[in-house]
């Protein structure tokens, strides 16, 4: 019954934040703020991960080719694919429900644990719209960071394919062309958007209706990162389902 | 004015007002007290539509709070200031910042307009110098005054305080009670303040309401709450030695 509860609630809350909207000249600072907060202050990470592990899969994939029949532009050919499918859309979202949803857990809970969200309400602003809104906006850009990321993560396999002599610079690039199919990147980015949606709402829906005090915040953040991998897994099921099978 | 009748508010098994009527007089600064379990916050938050009740209604200046659309409450809510028992100030703008939110929100008020009526109301409140501080860098008085400022800066006509005197020094306490009546006096608000403070009580209780297990136990002013006879108001009020030593005085005095 909670479950059932918690999913309505949600769904209620999605709905209660595009009501009554806050004044344009406010929301824009709101906006940009969490843009630079959750957008431009997660580049790094996404860009130090997805180089390194484009490069690990690039290793791991030329080690376990040893038959000599297999074209060594196989390499490029799977890197790109797990990258461009799945580790990028996929995987970073699962590490930026780490970083984003703890963050925007704990900050809209912190807010409830000290009266500030009653603060709004009193004053008669919706606090959904004022909280909600601007993040979920602000993660509208996540595909961006994304592709950044699948950039990175090619760039990072090419590394440790010309660097670690797993294979020549040629075959890598020839991997990266061959079988070019354009649907899978949008494919990918459609999954982002969806996922950007849920980073920006699973997180906030457990900071703004939980209850108690700082130990709440954290096991609320806690929470909120288990529900939202949870449900980006799922989903990520059925849209490939859907979309590619 | 704001008038409460039969107010009734459960959560789960638990009914926790049951049945309060009673009425907040404008210009004057009223005062809920009781012990701690007694219902106070839960009446204030559901005067403040921030809680449902079961059965009863609250009226603002005739209005009644449950009838009017959710539009008609938000718009009731901008002229409603409140200061929060932990002040409530946003951790991520500077003191200037919170004072000038509702401003921002509510009025269509130039940059240069809304900074000079900031500036007036830090004034009011003594903190002219510190406009650029975080509420982190603010002591708990500090605040208080921040919050009571915001609450005001958009000429409410409704204030509501919550214990505004907590984890306040004495001095500072009466500061916060002074500045309260001054400025109740000064735009002719409706006041609400709960409170378990008896020195509040006798600085600024011009009209008082005694709750004890959810029910409005007694009703009176500070000029009366030393004459009375009601015992649940004694034992209360004279749960201090200080206290009783002054009701004993007080009747010596008069007798």
């Amino acid at each position: 019954m909670t479950y059932i509860h918690n999913i309505g609630s949600y769904f209620l809350m999605i709905a209660e934040m595009f009501r009554k909207p806050t004044k344009w000249s406010v929301m824009k600072k709101l906006i940009f703020k969490d843009i630079d907060d959750l957008i431009i202050g997660s580049l790094g990470i996404i860009a130090f991960i997805s180089f390194f592990v484009g490069g690990v899969i690039t290793i791991q994939t030329a080690l376990n080719i040893s038959n000599p029949l297999i074209p060594k532009y196989l390499v490029g050919f799977a890197t790109k694919q797990s990258i461009v499918l799945e580790f990028a859309p996929t995987f970073t979202s699962i590490i930026m429900a780490g970083k984003v949803g703890s963050f925007i857990t704990s900050s809209i809970g912190t807010m409830r644990v000290t009266e500030q969200i009653d603060a709004l309400e009193v004053m008669g602003i919706n606090s959904l719209n004022y909280l909600v809104f601007p993040k979920t906006i602000a993660l509208m850009l996540y595909p961006f960071a994304i592709a950044i990321g699948m950039f990175l993560g090619i760039i990072g396999g090419m590394a440790a394919c010309v660097f670690g002599e797993y294979t020549s610079l040629a075959d890598y690039t020839l991997g990266l062309q061959t079988d070019f199919n354009t649907f899978h990147i949008i494919y990918a980015f459609i999954k982002t958007f969806i996922f950007a949606f849920i980073l920006a709402t699973i997180p906030s829906y457990h900071g703004y209706y939980m209850k108690g005090g700082a130990l709440e915040v954290g096991k609320a953040s806690t929470t909120s990162f288990v529900w939202t991998a949870v449900v980006i897994i799922l989903l990520n099921y059925i849209l490939t389902d859907m979309m590619l099978g | 004015m704001i008038e409460v009748k039969d107010l009734h508010k459960s959560f789960d098994e638990a009914h926790v007002l049951k049945g309060i009527s009673t009425n907040f007089e404008k210009g004057k600064t009223n005062l809920i007290i009781g012990q701690s379990g007694s219902g106070k916050t839960v009446f204030l938050k559901c005067l403040l539509g921030l809680f449902d009740y079961e059965k009863g209604s609250i009226s603002y200046d005739g209005k009644i709070f449950s009838q009017l659309t959710e539009d008609e409450k938000r718009n009731l809510r901008a002229k409603i200031g409140m200061v929060f028992q932990g002040s409530a100030l946003f951790d991520s703008m500077t003191i200037a910042e919170n004072v000038m939110f509702p401003l921002q929100m509510f009025t269509n008020q130039s940059k240069s307009e809304m900074q000079d009526r900031v500036n007036f109301v830090l004034k009011r409140v003594n903190l002219e110098d510190a406009h650029h501080k975080m509420p982190s860098e603010a002591s708990g008085g500090m605040q208080k005054r921040v919050a009571i400022a915001r609450a005001i800066v958009n000429n409410p006509k409704y204030l509501f305080c919550d214990e505004p005197n907590s984890g306040l020094d004495p001095k500072t306490a009466i500061v916060i009670d002074n500045l309260i009546q001054e400025i109740t006096d000064e735009y002719q608000i409706t006041t609400v303040i709960n409170s378990h403070d008896m020195n509040s009580v006798m600085e600024i209780g011009e009209k008082i309401v005694f709750l004890k297990d959810g029910l409005k136990a007694w009703e009176g002013s500070n000029k009366t709450i030393f004459k009375t006879d009601n015992e649940v108001v004694t034992d209360f009020v004279y749960s201090s030695n200080l206290f009783k030593k002054v009701r004993k005085m007080y009747i010596e005095e008069n007798s």
